[in-house]
């Protein structure tokens, strides 16, 4: 069994978080650190994917700044997205050489854990071919709870998922169109209240166990 | 001269697009340090070099999906070509994954993006639009260059002689999208594939928000400071502001508000959006088909695309169609022409191109004159019901809102529904109410009763 630090955040900025793991990253490609699943929130943060259409975001820059959301142009796969608080955030710091070297496999695996979490809240969710990251269905449609986008660079892996728990998702109206794409959702809008400590909890456990990982205990942000 | 391929990314996994170059050709790179990404699966990936010295050519170029084990550049270790210091190299690029992004290039000529709003969405990225470009050999008749897996194995599923397929990639290679683009001449008249529209979006990602023209729009001032601030409009925003007053002060403007099921269109629209990505590289908006309504309208009733010339009415025998785009700090309503000569994708087609030219500022003089009526799509924006000023010359114009899953009441139960509601600012000078409606009734009716095949 593999071990894999466990780092719980709390809420933290998206270019702290972004600073971190690519310190973490470049010290997991030179073999100093083990793997690292880091947990957080972040407040409200826009960010768009190395493939992202712009054209997705529908606000224009001043509108997000007077709505108080950042925005930032990252090296993640996929498009824009939103992230808020309420919202468990995951960044899994993998050398995926030591477990399997298929990305499609590490995103179904990812997918799984969070499908895993949810079930235990007795949720049911899935996955919908084509479409990266979990959905749900919320009466007659299929509904995105979680995304995932993911960089890798020499097998390591940064980014990873985002998991509705508790969002505002009026946020997301800033980069879907309105009422003409799969919609989101959040497990409170499906009626479970939980607290993104208790959702944080449950995606270890599954995390652990998909990717055969022994956690280690959390090191404090400090020590860095 | 080493080759680079297109890396297996895992199992299931048969190709990957080409997202960024991170050298140029005729730069030196050392081994292990990156040299391209990928995308495979809402994962990006950096591929490093598998050897030292110059990069002699880039045969892929960004924004192309091809097979694994395609090769996408060669590598020349001679000449130049320092001797590779493998220990030191793996640590040179480990610090910043990102190199300093070039200038984005500028958009090509008329290179269509996605209209605002509906058109914009689409899960799935879009394949790759079929090229035509034209051969770089024209006499060589052989498959030039090895041929990738992939299309090896589309041909064999299509049952298709390569020899007869001109390779466009380099040196004649034969490539996925020549192998597609020839299986889809070889099932529909040639005149049937219409130009495909280049990919825009590779451009986009380096560029961060508002490329062009700044928002002039300032956030509010914290307190404390000056209470005012005084700064001249733009001459666009001069010329909008004196067209829509001349508009209200000429029209006696009166709005008619229809809700429209656009369930049956939101049907066909599911089921040919990825395909039109596919085929057209742009998707399919609920637009188009309400255009198509629109114009069906018109030509039952001709007094809506009539307008007054004092106590004259003029009938204008073609139809042409104004699309109101939003821009960064006003909007322009460049024209569809003979808009009842065109299908849906026709109809998709010019306002996808109409769309982005107006953006960036590439419309010629003539596209945005000789509108017969308009449409204003403030939907794309979430509004549910809007009451447009007509632009004048014209009598009438339509709005359309938001389409939204709504319930409503169908034969005594509760349905849900794709809902719609379309407005119509008419001219009370010339069209009365009872035309209005029975001309909206008409577009309602062309609407719900889409037919499942017809685009």
């Amino acid at each position: 069994m593999r071990n894999c630090r466990l780092r719980q955040l709390g809420r933290i900025d998206y270019a702290s978080a972004l600073e971190l793991q690519r310190q973490l990253a470049t010290s997991r490609k030179q073999g100093t650190v083990p793997d690292h699943l880091l947990l957080l929130e972040h407040p409200h943060v826009i960010t768009l994917g190395r493939n992202g259409h712009l054209e997705n975001l529908l606000a224009g820059d001043h509108i997000l700044e007077r709505a108080g959301i950042a925005f930032y142009p990252t090296d993640r796969g996929g498009d824009v997205t939103y992230h808020g608080p309420g919202q468990l955030v995951g960044y899994p710091i993998l050398d995926l050489r030591d477990w399997q070297r298929d990305v499609g496999a590490y995103v179904r695996a990812l997918e799984q854990a969070i499908i895993d979490t949810l079930a235990d809240f007795g949720i049911v969710a899935g996955r919908i071919p084509k479409l990266t990251g979990v959905w749900v269905s919320d009466r007659h449609t299929q509904a995105k709870i979680a995304a995932i986008g993911v960089h890798l660079s020499r097998w390591v892996t940064s980014h990873g998922f985002a998991l509705n728990v508790s969002t505002d998702l009026t946020y997301f109206q800033y980069i879907v169109p309105c009422g003409l794409t799969l919609p989101v959702t959040s497990m409170a809008a499906l009626g479970i209240r939980a607290t993104l400590d208790e959702v944080g909890e449950r995606f270890t456990r599954h995390f652990a166990r998909i990717f055969d990982f022994e956690m280690l205990p959390g090191a404090s942000l400090a020590a860095a | 001269m080493t080759d680079v391929v297109m890396p297996q990314m895992g199992e299931s996994i048969v190709e990957g697009t080409l997202t960024k170059w991170l050298k140029k050709p005729g730069e030196r790179i050392e081994r292990d340090e990156p040299l391209f990404e990928i995308s495979t699966d809402k994962v990006d990936t950096e591929i490093p070099s598998p050897a030292a010295g110059t990069l002699a050519e880039v045969l892929v170029e960004e924004g192309k999906t091809v097979g694994i084990n395609t090769v996408v550049a060669r590598i020349d270790e001679g000449a130049g070509a320092v001797a590779a210091k493998p220990a030191a190299a793996a640590a040179v690029p480990a610090t910043d994954p990102l190199p300093p992004s070039p200038p984005p290039p500028p958009p090509p000529q008329g290179a269509p993006e996605p209209p605002p709003g509906p058109s914009a969405q689409g899960a799935p990225p879009p394949p790759e639009p079929i090229e035509p470009k034209p051969p770089q050999e024209p006499g060589d008749k052989e498959p030039a260059g090895p041929l990738s897996p992939l299309v090896k194995k589309i041909a064999r599923e299509l049952g298709l002689d390569l020899n007869q397929v001109k390779g466009t990639g380099a040196g004649g290679r034969i490539t996925k999208q020549d192998v597609e683009a020839y299986a889809a001449a070889q099932t529909q008249p040639a005149a049937a594939v219409p130009p495909p529209a280049p990919r825009p979006e590779t451009a986009a990602p380096a560029a961060p928000a508002a490329p062009s023209a700044p928002a002039p729009v300032a956030p509010l001032p914290p307190a404390g400071q000056a209470k005012t601030r005084i700064e001249p409009m733009s001459t666009m925003r001069i010329k909008i502001a004196e067209h829509m007053v001349m508009s209200k002060r000429t029209s006696a403007h009166v709005t008619t508000i229809h809700r429209v099921d656009m369930t049956k269109v939101a049907k066909m629209r599911e089921r040919f959006k990825a395909q039109f990505q596919a085929n057209y590289g742009f998707g399919l908006t609920y637009l188009p088909f309400i255009t198509r309504a629109t114009v069906a309208g018109l030509r039952q009733f001709p007094l809506l695309n009539a307008s007054l010339d004092g106590n004259n009415i003029v009938y204008h025998n073609e139809i042409h169609i104004g699309i109101a785009v939003a821009l960064e700090n006003g909007l322009i309503v460049p024209v569809i022409r003979t808009a009842d000569e065109k299908n849906v994708l026709g109809l998709q087609r010019s306002i996808v191109d109409l769309a982005a030219r107006a953006r960036s500022r590439q419309l010629k003089p003539d596209e945005i004159q000789g509108g017969t009526f308009s449409i204003t799509n403030f939907g794309s924006f979430g509004s549910l019901i809007g009451t447009p000023v007509i632009n004048q010359p014209q009598i009438a114009i339509m709005g359309v809102g938001t389409v939204d899953k709504t319930p409503v009441v169908i034969d005594d139960a509760i349905a849900i529904r794709s809902i719609c509601h379309l407005s119509l600012s008419f001219d009370h000078r010339l069209i009365d109410g009872a035309l209005a409606d029975q001309f909206m009734m008409k577009v309602k009716q062309v609407l719900e009763g889409w037919s499942e095949e017809v685009l």
